[in-house]
């Protein structure tokens, strides 16, 4: 009875996975990056601007996320706040692929002693607790959004380059691999052919879970003084100042970068997670039954 | 010593300090077909991947053709590799699984620069010679079966017209009509090109049936 019952259940067709989901992810983040490029075109920003007759309103139709406490619209400079961000998560996460997957790609394919030299200064910078690495490294330059970009890089490719060193490592001593060195394959033809293809869904989907956290290094970043000038909208900033008016009971100031950023976030690891599935031909001959 | 032939002299090897081959010899004359066998963790495929030149050993040499190779992998010139090829036991993790079967097969001529149309030609040929039709060609190893997926492997060992052939367990997952198949091309390839067979397996009647000498690993 239970059998025939269990029999039937696994004849029903399968819902292809996050189908709803990939739509809906993808809807919003193209309609984020949309308005972030369209923003200063239609909805310009005087980032300066402060209007104290209008602090701490409530959301309502002239402000439908409310104003902080210095009277600026809080969805308007979400959206500000989100170019910058995501700006600097972007560019942050590929630094930090280029040189992660170079150091990764030279450990794990060179090995001897490049691989433990490699490692080893891994091993090393992963010691230091890596934000104040990224002061140390902002604090050499002057506050900027460059030198926020660059001090999140530098400090965040650990991981990817251990990533890519272990999937090279992994793949290098598979039999597909003896099978092309033996037919004949270069050393060049091996990474480029064999390896590299492999390892490159897993570079990419690293890199795109290194934005969402780029973004809210940059916050940390600003909330020392070291990332952009306060009067500058980022997500960061925006959270932080609005942490003052929570006490006031105005939770909008921070609720709305906060949702932001979360909304943004789950809607690109949704694609990257899928992405990820479609490159795997195993998982794709299953998606397309 | 030896004029010709692949043979492997007095090697030795081991993984992390375990010793798995001690001071072995052994032969492989063109023509011939020696059969390996021993009990699991003799060191059989051990043997066959120090003669595919894939794998070091601690002591002692393999040469090919009566010429003693230094080094291993890419250290060999390529003409030297390609003339040992190695079939392995698993084709599922002898095939990258991005390739289609007939980039599988057509892999090692296009990683010497072989001229497109040629690689096309020899690969239709190698494909009908194993029994792939054209459809099975384009699809990818997993969505084959390890049958038809070692029969592509089987011909991506024979692209190069190598002078030695390893089959380490080759037919050990197939059925019985595909290991006769296998078995059936290795032979006919190795009667027209007078190569030099090893065939790896602990299956003493196939070894009977298949080997002209058995080397037996303690």
């Amino acid at each position: 009875m239970t059998a025939t019952v269990l029999a039937r259940v696994r004849r029903l067709p399968r819902p292809r996975p996050g189908r709803v989901g990939v739509i809906v992810a993808g809807t919003v983040l193209a309609a984020t990056v949309l308005a972030c490029l369209l923003a200063p075109v239609l909805w310009p920003l005087d980032q300066s601007a402060v209007d104290l007759a209008r602090t701490r309103l409530a959301p309502s139709p002239a402000h439908p996320a409310g104003t902080d406490d210095l009277g600026r619209d809080v969805a308007h400079r979400s959206l500000y706040g989100l170019r910058v961000s995501l700006l600097v998560g972007v560019v942050a996460a590929l630094v930090a692929a280029v040189i992660g997957g170079a150091v990764g790609a030279l450990a794990g394919t060179l090995g001897g002693w490049v691989d433990r030299a490699l490692m080893r200064l891994v091993d090393t910078i992963a010691a230091l607790p890596h934000l104040l690495l990224g002061i140390f490294i902002v604090a050499m330059l002057r506050p900027s959004l460059g030198a926020v970009m660059l001090s999140i890089g530098l400090t965040h490719w650990l991981s990817t380059a251990r990533i890519v060193r272990s999937e090279l490592l992994s793949l290098r001593h598979r039999p597909f691999v003896d099978a092309a060195v033996s037919g004949g394959a270069g050393r060049v033809r091996v990474l480029t052919r064999h390896l590299l293809p492999h390892v490159l869904p897993r570079l990419a989907l690293a890199t795109t879970l290194m934005i969402p956290h780029a973004v809210w290094h940059e916050t940390a970043l600003s909330f020392l003084g070291l990332g952009l000038p306060p009067h500058l909208a980022s997500l960061g900033n925006m959270i932080n100042d609005g942490r003052a008016s929570l006490l006031t009971g105005a939770w909008w100031a921070s609720l709305t970068p906060g949702l932001v950023l979360i909304v943004v976030t789950l809607a690109l690891a949704t694609l990257t997670a899928r992405w990820r599935d479609r490159l795997d031909p195993r998982v794709r001959a299953e998606l397309q039954l | 010593m030896t004029a010709r032939g692949l043979a492997a002299c007095q090697v030795s090897a081991s993984y992390d300090r375990q010793r798995v081959l001690d001071g072995v010899d052994l032969h492989i004359a063109p023509g011939e077909t020696v059969g390996l066998r021993g009990p699991s963790g003799s060191g059989k495929s051990t043997l066959a991947r120090l003669l595919a030149l894939l794998h070091a050993p601690d002591a002692g040499h393999v040469s090919v053709d009566g010429t003693p190779v230094t080094g291993i992998r890419h250290q060999v010139p390529v003409a030297v590799r390609t003339r040992v090829a190695i079939l392995f036991q698993s084709p599922r993790a002898a095939t990258d699984p991005r390739l289609s079967l007939a980039d599988v097969i057509a892999e090692p001529l296009r990683a010497v620069g072989t001229p497109e149309e040629r690689v096309q030609a020899r690969t239709a040929e190698l494909a009908a010679a194993v029994g792939l039709t054209a459809d099975l060609l384009t699809r990818r190893p997993h969505a084959v079966s390890d049958g038809q997926l070692q029969r592509a492997c089987l011909a991506r060992s024979l692209v190069h017209e190598p002078g030695y052939l390893l089959c380490d367990e080759a037919t050990a997952m197939l059925d019985a009509s595909t290991q006769a198949h296998v078995a059936a091309v290795v032979k006919d390839y190795q009667r027209r090109h007078d190569a030099g067979v090893l065939v790896i397996s602990h299956d003493a009647a196939l070894l009977g049936r298949w080997a002209d000498r058995v080397v037996g690993l303690p």
